[in-house]
């Protein structure tokens, strides 16, 4: 039974409450989460992912005309020829790194609390890199060559690709990060896939048992196993942590490295990053209260407690990007640069003048409800202020990449964007592909790690440790 | 881990009683033996008498053969294979490659970590392994003494089992 609102605890500091409600044993969280793999879907999953899949149907139809018309059905032209293709890219690449935040800084840290949400976040990571990795690659108005970006031999000198060139960076950075959070989150998994081998074999269902056996590897779980899984573990967790902070500094290189005003700014590196980790969050907390209510037995391992400290993380990198803000237009008058001055009036009070105070409600100021306790612990309030916060980060690239484009030095230079309906239609519909492979992940692979949660079952606990 | 021999293993419920248990057994002077539990339980490896894993020289060693490699092919194909001016930066930018080095470094010490684990450290993937509780993967803990250590003797160890508590014994032909 969920405890929610287990009043006696809810005073206590974090490390005497019980991570865990529901007083369970070992076996229950076997059976709890395993069953959730095991059983027939609901009839809500179902209506969620008939939902999903008809926007991403849609978004396939979009992406189609998209690459077989071509790239004059969307927004961009001269002098802004960077839409909403690199805004979205950016955008979701930025919500995946609050996975392997949750994944992987605080592993190193040892919060404890992330072990019921760190596989969904991973998932999150996973999904919105591979949302994101089709924009720039739709952006080269030529996606059949899009094998040209990596440096392989080949029979035209050999041509390699530019190395000083931040967009080859970022192929690099992306590419290395799906790989290295892919690893990392099959690496947690095998040993729960191990424990859904032993128990389709115990019901004798063979298909379950070969495709759970093939993907545990032949797990078993003896001392010496657990010694080198947990090392390397580790070490993936090490190893993710700067890459994660590489990946949106490298991201920012796309915009700092130029010379145009609004984009030639030293902050960007760890402003994207505040940024990335304030967006992913605020996306697994809409994920997260959606999963409460679709499954609802996750209550008991993601609790209002996991929910508070995702939305004090949510209000503390809110105000970063605000501190950020309020730099970048300090910067500006300060460097007494007329065209960094007028980029960011113009910014504020231009023609797009919407989309800044739309970034700014969303991102600074609604977020400050947090402050007071019992909106950090009210689903509807933090799902509403986490979908908020989704919209405010992406105008925020939207910001960044369109407001600096539309008048650069030159005045004879000057031009408005629009988007199109294919604009849009990219834009939605690639919700409609990750949410369809999240619901497809939480179907079909335990969504809270098993193997993780049985050791802090008693944390917080009388008598446990 | 006595890969494929037979021995004695030992069914235990309880997290704390495994723990006694795997340190009662080393200290009696067995070797060759190993706790199966479901989960990474706290002081094991200490109990089973588990070194330190060598993982992290894997990492150390595929880390700095990706620097290195990023280091030289940057290198080769900016400067060597065909230099070309792009803006008039120098053919051998090197703090403009620092980016794809470090990526690389990344991406060959995690992928190698991943694989030395999985195929040599565990031995994986091991097709059909054999089962002796199925719920060893889920709350149960197993304790396996194999047929290959000196101190063994399949009547005496099943008699040690039940004296550390164990909740069933089975004689394991192969594990």
């Amino acid at each position: 039974m969920s405890n929610d609102d287990n009043s006696h605890n809810k005073n206590k500091p974090l490390n005497e409450k019980p991570l865990i409600a529901g007083n369970k044993t070992v076996k229950d969280v076997t059976d709890d989460i395993s069953s959730l793999v095991e059983r027939v879907p609901g009839l809500k999953w179902l209506m969620m992912i008939g939902g999903a899949k008809a926007l991403l149907l849609f978004y396939l139809c979009v992406l189609t005309a998209i690459i077989g018309i071509g790239m004059g059905l969307m927004g961009v032209n001269h002098p802004v020829g960077w839409g909403t293709d690199i805004v979205t890219f950016v955008f979701w690449v930025g919500i995946g790194h609050a996975g392997t935040l949750i994944s992987a800084v605080l592993y190193l840290f040892r919060q404890k609390w992330r072990t019921s949400i760190a596989r969904s976040a991973e998932a999150m990571t996973v999904f919105a890199v591979a949302t994101a990795g089709i924009f720039p690659i739709i952006h080269t108005g030529r996606p059949w060559l899009a094998f040209w970006l990596f440096p392989y031999p080949n029979q035209r000198g050999p041509l390699w690709v530019n190395f000083r060139s931040p967009l080859i960076w970022d192929v690099f950075a992306i590419s290395t990060y799906a790989t290295v959070s892919i690893v990392f989150w099959y690496v947690g998994m095998v040993p729960d896939f191990a424990t859904l081998r032993d128990r389709a074999k115990r019901d004798s269902k063979k298909i379950s048992n070969a495709i759970f056996g093939a993907l545990s590897l032949g797990w078993r779980g003896s001392t010496r196993d657990w010694s080198h899984y947990e090392m390397t573990y580790l070490i993936l967790a090490a190893l993710s942590t700067p890459l994660v902070l590489s990946v949106h500094s490298i991201v920012s290189f796309d915009f700092a490295v130029a010379q145009l005003p609004g984009w030639h700014t030293t902050i960007f590196p760890p402003y994207f990053v505040a940024g990335a980790i304030f967006s992913g969050f605020a996306m697994v907390v809409t994920l997260m209260t959606l999963i409460r209510i679709a499954v609802p037995v996750f209550k008991d391992y993601i609790t209002l407690d996991h929910m508070e400290l995702m939305n004090k993380i949510i209000m503390t990198t809110g105000m970063l990007v605000g501190y950020a803000y309020a730099s970048e237009f300090f910067i500006a008058w300060y460097s007494g640069s007329q065209y960094e001055g007028y980029a960011f009036i113009n910014r504020a009070f231009g023609p797009y003048w919407w989309s800044y105070w739309t970034m700014v409600s969303c991102n600074v100021l609604i977020p400050q409800i947090f402050w007071i306790k019992k909106m950090r612990r009210c689903i509807p309030v933090m799902f509403v202020v986490s979908i908020f916060v989704n919209i405010g980060m992406w105008f925020e690239r939207y910001v960044i990449t369109v407001t600096s484009l539309h008048r650069d030095f030159l005045p004879a230079n000057w031009g408005l964007f629009d988007m199109t309906f294919y604009d849009f239609g990219a834009l939605v519909g690639s919700f409609g592909m990750f949410f369809t492979l999240f619901l497809l992940y939480i179907q079909a692979i335990p969504a809270v790690s098993i193997a993780e949660v049985k050791p802090v079952l008693n944390t917080g606990k009388e008598g446990g440790h | 881990m006595s890969n494929n021999k037979g021995g004695v293993m030992g069914i235990f419920t309880d997290e704390h009683t495994i723990l006694t248990a795997a340190e009662k057994t080393r200290l009696k002077g067995f070797k060759d033996f190993d706790a199966i539990t479901p989960y990474p339980i706290h002081g094991m490896e200490e109990a089973v008498g588990v070194k330190r894993s060598w993982i992290p020289w894997v990492t150390l060693i595929a880390g700095a053969a990706g620097c290195l490699f990023g280091l030289w092919f940057t290198w080769w194909t900016s400067a060597v294979s065909w230099p070309i001016n792009v803006g008039g930066k120098p053919m051998w930018s090197l703090p403009a490659f620092i980016p794809i080095i470090f990526e690389l470094t990344i991406l060959f010490a995690a992928l190698a970590s991943v694989k030395v684990m999985i195929f040599v450290a565990l031995g994986l993937p091991k097709v059909d392994p054999p089962v002796v509780d199925l719920d060893l993967t889920s709350h149960k803990f197993g304790l396996f003494v194999s047929e290959r250590d000196g101190m063994y003797n399949a009547r005496e160890v099943q008699a040690w089992m039940q004296e550390l508590g164990a909740e069933a014994v089975h004689e394991v032909g192969e594990y």
